[in-house]
């Protein structure tokens, strides 16, 4: 079992090996695995600079839990001095003259990033298969997708490369690719993490957040992140909670809602079956299941569909070939210059988002489209707080599937939507969910607890447990988590390498 | 849902993104389909809900109006494509 940042962080402290050691390893593994297609840029020089600064904090008592703790950045953070690319074409060349908040307060923690993941292009994507770097692949089964958007960093955790990663989440993008890659994964309130120096997409539903093996190292990363942000003027102003002595508490009592909506058409037998062995386990520790019904629920996707576009055509016009990014040869005029620049730097699912969201937001169609989404989200945030009246968190599959073929739903894009049809609600009312390992599904039957970790082919696929909470519950989210991870073993089961 | 291609190119030329004739058609019945999902918007009863805009209710935060970064001005225009005495470059827009 690859070892996790508690146990990581004792064995820094106990000298039994070095930041640097640590840092050599992951790159090393990195470059081992260089098929699964998970990284965008390697990191050796600087990462192992840094490893060493790590090896001298840690020399002093006053070290943070993560200080020599390699890990990945998705591609979307800016790094200073290292290229940017949000696995688009048009910033293949981009090099940031700063770096985000996220990328500052981890490097301020002396955590070790070895480089930046694979991503689909601007984040639009739930399979990783819209990059212009070419798809990652699901160390699970490499002929399937890890989902997206964030599937490098989904895969560089699954396959023991590293024990944690950034991640964004405008509509599943952390929760959807660690339930395809049987890891852990956090999306927090909008506004808990800043999103200064992160690449917009659509802004009022974009969040940082991150992805590792268990809730337990979920909740020192997000304790190292969270927190309010002068620069992003929609960033949270309240102390975050204290996440890691929230872990311990018992759930007995708690109310679990499940949404008899989540487990709708389109969901397999296989997923929904391991989502109710999950949540008999969580029964098992004192929760209580409470059938729920998020009436709307079926809105979601038709609304994240016009939100989520009409706010990336307005941010994504900011590429105009003058200012950064990339810039056709020999313009003829200015228009020539930013229509040329922009079709040749945006690929084709980026391009067609960009095409809907202007219609939605074009005279005319306004009120018909994009207003109407927005009266809809808010339906859609008071089918939850109707729910949380009367439960204390909301469960569910992540995704209606085990991760697909690669290829089986890139020429469809409402098939490939239709893979959010658990996650984007989460995102329209801006509330944190959890991504939790809960067993195998699919391929072959799970396996025994404990009966080796052959891979895919004997053991199905993984599948995950949403669990949503009321906007701020990030603790109460990875107190669930850790106390199910605690009792099961579905997060320590690894690919076959 | 239909979409003309009159329309596609319209709605192209104001997102400034080139469309290639012979592409056009597959588009317009590309943005269609995924039209027709909002399409399921218009049937819903509204009465009395406001648009929203934001997750949490929350108005954007005011700052003092004070410089708070350091010129940097030389490597922001670093970055540009075509950039000369501290201005960027495009091609002439008046004759």
């Amino acid at each position: 079992m690859t070892p996790g940042i508690a146990q990581l962080a004792q064995t820094l402290r106990a000298r039994d090996t070095t930041a640097v050691e640590l840092t050599e390893r992951a790159l090393a593994a990195a470059q081992a695995r260089v098929g699964l297609n998970a990284f965008i840029t390697l990191c050796a020089e600087p990462a192992l600079a840094a490893a060493r600064d790590a090896d001298a904090a840690l020399a002093t008592a006053s070290a943070s839990v993560l200080a020599g703790i390699p890990f990945v950045h998705k591609d979307i953070f800016c790094t200073n001095g290292v290229r940017t690319t949000c696995a688009s074409r048009m910033l293949e060349n981009f090099v940031p003259p700063y770096d985000a908040a996220v990328v500052e307060k981890l490097a301020a923690a002396n955590a070790v990033s070895i480089g930046k993941t694979n991503m689909d292009e601007f984040a639009m994507g739930s399979s990783n298969e819209n990059s212009c770097f070419g798809p990652v692949r699901n160390p699970w089964d490499t002929t399937r997708v890890p989902g997206g958007s964030s599937g490098g960093s989904a895969a560089a955790v699954a396959a023991g490369i590293v024990p944690f990663a950034t991640g964004t989440d405008t509509g599943g993008s952390i929760r959807q690719p660690a339930a395809f890659c049987g890891i852990t994964g956090i999306k927090p309130t909008y506004g808990r993490v800043s999103r200064w120096g992160m690449i917009a997409f659509a802004s009022s539903l974009d969040c940082a957040g991150v992805l590792a093996r268990s809730a337990a190292d979920c909740a020192q990363v997000l304790a190292a992140i969270a927190g309010h942000d002068a620069r992003d003027v929609t960033s949270a102003a309240r102390p975050r909670e204290d996440y890691n002595a929230a872990l311990s508490t018992s759930l007995k009592g708690i109310r679990i809602g499940v949404a008899r909506e989540y487990f709708g058409a389109g969901v397999e037998d296989g997923v929904a079956g391991a989502n109710h062995a999950a949540l008999r386990e969580l029964e098992k520790l004192g929760a209580i299941l409470v059938d729920i019904s998020l009436p709307n629920s079926a809105l979601a996707i038709p609304a994240y569909y016009v939100i989520a576009p009409a706010e990336a055509s307005s941010n994504l016009a900011r590429y105009d070939g003058v200012r950064y990014g990339h810039r056709c040869a020999e313009p003829k005029s200015l228009e020539d210059l930013y229509t040329r620049s922009r079709s040749e730097g945006f690929g084709a699912e980026v391009q067609r988002r960009i095409l809907v969201g202007t219609y939605a937001l074009s005279a005319g169609y306004y009120d018909a489209y994009y207003l109407r989404a927005q009266r809809v989200r808010r339906l859609i945030a008071n089918d939850f707080a109707a729910a949380f009246a009367s439960v204390d968190l909301i469960a569910g599959p992540t995704a209606p599937t085990v991760a697909f073929k690669l290829g089986e739903k890139s020429a469809d894009p409402l098939a490939m939507y239709a893979a959010d049809v658990n996650t984007v609600a989460v995102n329209l009312a801006g509330l944190p969910a959890i991504s939790l390992p809960c067993g195998f599904a699919g391929q072959g039957r799970p396996s025994a607890a404990g009966a080796g970790c052959a891979g895919a082919a004997s053991h199905g696929l993984p599948v995950g447990l949403q669990l949503i909470a009321p906007a701020f519950g990030e603790a109460r989210l990875l107190n669930a988590g850790h106390q199910l991870q605690q009792h099961t073993d579905w997060h320590m089961r690894e690919p076959a390498p | 849902m239909q979409i003309d291609h009159a329309t596609v190119r319209h709605i192209a030329r104001l997102a400034r993104l080139a469309i290639d004739d012979a592409a056009a058609p597959a588009l317009a019945e590309e943005l269609a389909r995924v039209l027709e999902l909002a399409d399921h918007l218009a049937g819903v009863e509204l009465a009395g809900i406001e648009p929203m805009a934001h997750p949490h209710a929350q108005t954007l935060a005011w700052r003092a109006d004070q410089v708070s970064e350091a010129d940097r001005a030389d490597a922001f225009l670093a970055l540009a494509p075509e950039a000369r005495g501290g201005l960027y470059l495009v091609p002439k827009v008046i004759e």
